[in-house]
């Protein structure tokens, strides 16, 4: 039916209540696809789901409804398939930082070489650039550097897909500029198709092709899916010189900040149809008054342009 | 600042000891003149026990030349009722080492099993909660009529007490691991043996070792009163033979012993703990 390279088709899921009745589904009806080498990001404020999506996609929990196809197969249950970066780091303080990534490549290739695993761990640390740090413990490391070795983790077992929960969400802004930046560099070397959770708009910018917008929770919703159309070879320093970053920056803040709330079952939304969310691309609406004056407050239609598939 | 505190600590420490041999000393001092009754001191020649024999609570110096008697040989063995400290005591640790290795063996993966499953832990919550408060001296005559030994049922003793901290903290250990890191297990696809031994094991090990000294600790405070009622060797026996001598120097000699090497063993199992705690 499908050929995208995962698709996410009709996902709920409902916790259950105190008395074990089933709760109002935190989100329902979930549609999205996400092609070969894509970077998708997906924001939405605290309790739309995003987390619990992010678990369905790597099999640590099981929707209410619904099904995830990837290359043509349910995704049931966890898989070295899809390599996870979680929000807190997850490293094993009883291993080194080599120990650590060892483990993950041990698991992958359980007939390889010590050697061999040692020097294939080693490469990915170098590349997130611990290559000096490789037998410290876990502890002695900065968060930012732990996360790192999260990443070089999860990209040493060449997933098929890259699932990232909110990976920089602890770390302070400047760290948080330079990992986007190794990260950027490593995805674009690898083409490595990536799906993370984010809460800064300027981050999903910066890495993604498309980001997700999510409706606010109970009940929450694929709004919108965004096109980043910028050209892909960004810079953190250079992104905001682009005419294009501006319109995208004030469409999607403007979406969390006013549009979020009232999302679902607005009037203006009637020919909402969950299976193929709105397409948009506000990047290339060619609004020359309002990129003259981004604070002038611009009527809604102006700014998106719908471009359903 | 901190040697100069330890030193201090170390000063005061030394100044505590002295004023309580001192007050024990003051204490013992034999009183002057007619404490002791004409009659009494007949009637204590009488009974074989010479006029310079010691009375009452021993002094501080009399339990000294014990601890350097009984010290300067240890390891003499003249016959079932006379033998030196140092054997008593390898025979109480002997015990106490069989019966918590007995123990461990039944505790580790019982709770492990416990640990990881809801089921589990339900199930045997009740039998787990009406078998931890009995005293470990109340299972002694069941022992003894089934196992027909009273060496075997003393090690039983020390494997029945040394169970249940073991059990509860490898239990609450393994069921309170990190979720991240077994969601990274999950998702590395380990299998169950690797996880168990990789993931589980190191990340439970602080929680385990602390149940393993509090389960020694016990252990060691019960083989006294175990060995007191089985009789035969070991440390308790000795203590409650010396009673029996009414040799109240040597029962204190063997009390001291007692809280010496409990204190050994609980610094072994800190070292022990320290090696697998981690930093997070």
């Amino acid at each position: 039916m499908t050929n995208h390279y995962l698709s996410v088709e009709g996902l709920k899921k409902a916790y259950p209540t105190r008395d074990g009745k089933a709760g109002t589904p935190v989100f329902e009806d979930i549609h999205f696809s996400i092609e070969k080498g894509e970077f998708v990001c997906i924001i939405g404020h605290s309790g739309c789901g995003k987390t619990t999506i992010l678990n369905v996609l790597a099999g640590l929990e099981e929707a209410t409804g619904g099904v995830v196809i990837m290359n043509g197969r349910e995704v049931k249950g966890p898989s070295l398939d899809r390599g996870v970066v979680f929000q807190s780091h997850a490293l094993m303080p009883w291993m080194s930082v080599l120990g650590n990534v060892a483990f993950a490549v041990k698991s992958k290739w359980p007939d390889w070489s010590k050697a061999k695993i040692a020097a294939h761990c080693t490469e990915y640390l170098e590349m997130v650039g611990l290559g000096h740090a490789i037998h410290k413990q876990p502890a002695e490391l900065s968060g930012g550097m732990k996360q790192r070795v999260g990443i070089a983790r999860a990209f040493a077992i060449q997933p098929k897909m890259l699932l990232l929960d909110e990976p920089f969400g602890a770390l302070d802004a400047l760290t948080r500029g330079t990992i986007q930046d190794e990260l950027l560099k490593v995805v674009q070397a690898t083409h490595q198709t990536v799906f993370m959770i984010t809460h800064d708009v300027d981050e999903a910018i910066l890495l993604a092709d498309k980001v997700i917008l999510m409706s606010n929770g109970p009940l929450a919703k694929v709004a919108e899916i965004v096109d980043i159309t910028m050209p892909r070879d960004r810079t953190r320093a250079g992104m905001h010189h682009d005419p294009q970053y501006y319109r995208i920056r004030n469409h999607l803040v403007d979406f969390l900040v006013n549009r979020s709330k009232t999302y679902a079952g607005g009037g203006e939304f009637e020919q909402y149809d969950p299976k193929r969310p709105p397409v948009v691309r506000p990047g290339l609406v060619d609004t020359s008054d309002a990129a003259l004056a981004p604070d002038a407050v611009r009527p809604l239609t102006q700014l998106k342009k719908v471009v359903n598939q | 600042m901190s040697t100069n505190l330890s030193f201090r600590a170390a000063l005061l420490s030394v100044l505590l000891f002295a004023c309580f041999i001192g007050i024990w000393h003051l204490a013992t001092l034999p009183a002057d003149g007619g404490a002791v009754s004409a009659a009494d001191a007949e009637y204590a020649a009488l009974m074989g026990q010479g006029a310079g024999k010691a009375e009452g609570f021993p002094t501080p110096a009399a339990v000294g030349r014990t601890f350097v008697h009984f010290l300067s040989d240890p390891f003499y063995d003249n016959g079932p009722n006379d033998k030196g400290i140092g054997i008593q005591i390898a025979y109480s640790l002997l015990r106490v080492g069989a019966g918590f290795l007995l123990a461990t063996l039944v505790a580790l993966p019982l709770g492990f099993l416990i640990g990881m499953s809801p089921l589990m832990t339900r199930a045997l919550n009740p039998f787990i909660q009406v078998l931890k408060p009995i005293s470990p001296l109340a299972w002694m005559p069941l022992a003894l009529y089934v196992l027909k030994d009273s060496d075997v049922s003393g090690i039983f003793v020390i494997f029945i007490c040394s169970m249940w901290p073991m059990l509860l903290n490898t239990a609450f250990g393994v069921a309170s691991v990190r979720r991240d890191w077994i969601n990274v297990a999950r998702t590395l696809e380990v299998g169950p043996v690797r996880k168990a031994f990789r993931v589980i094991l190191p990340a439970a090990a602080p929680t385990i070792l602390t149940g393993m000294r509090i389960s020694m600790g016990i252990a060691w405070i019960v083989i006294v009163a175990a060995e007191m009622l089985v009789g035969g060797t070991g440390v308790g026996y000795f203590v409650w033979n010396e009673w029996n001598n009414l040799a109240l120097p040597n029962v204190i000699f063997a009390i001291t012993m007692i809280g010496l090497v409990g204190m050994l063993l609980d610094f072994a199992f800190g070292v022990l703990q320290k090696m697998v705690t981690y930093r997070d």
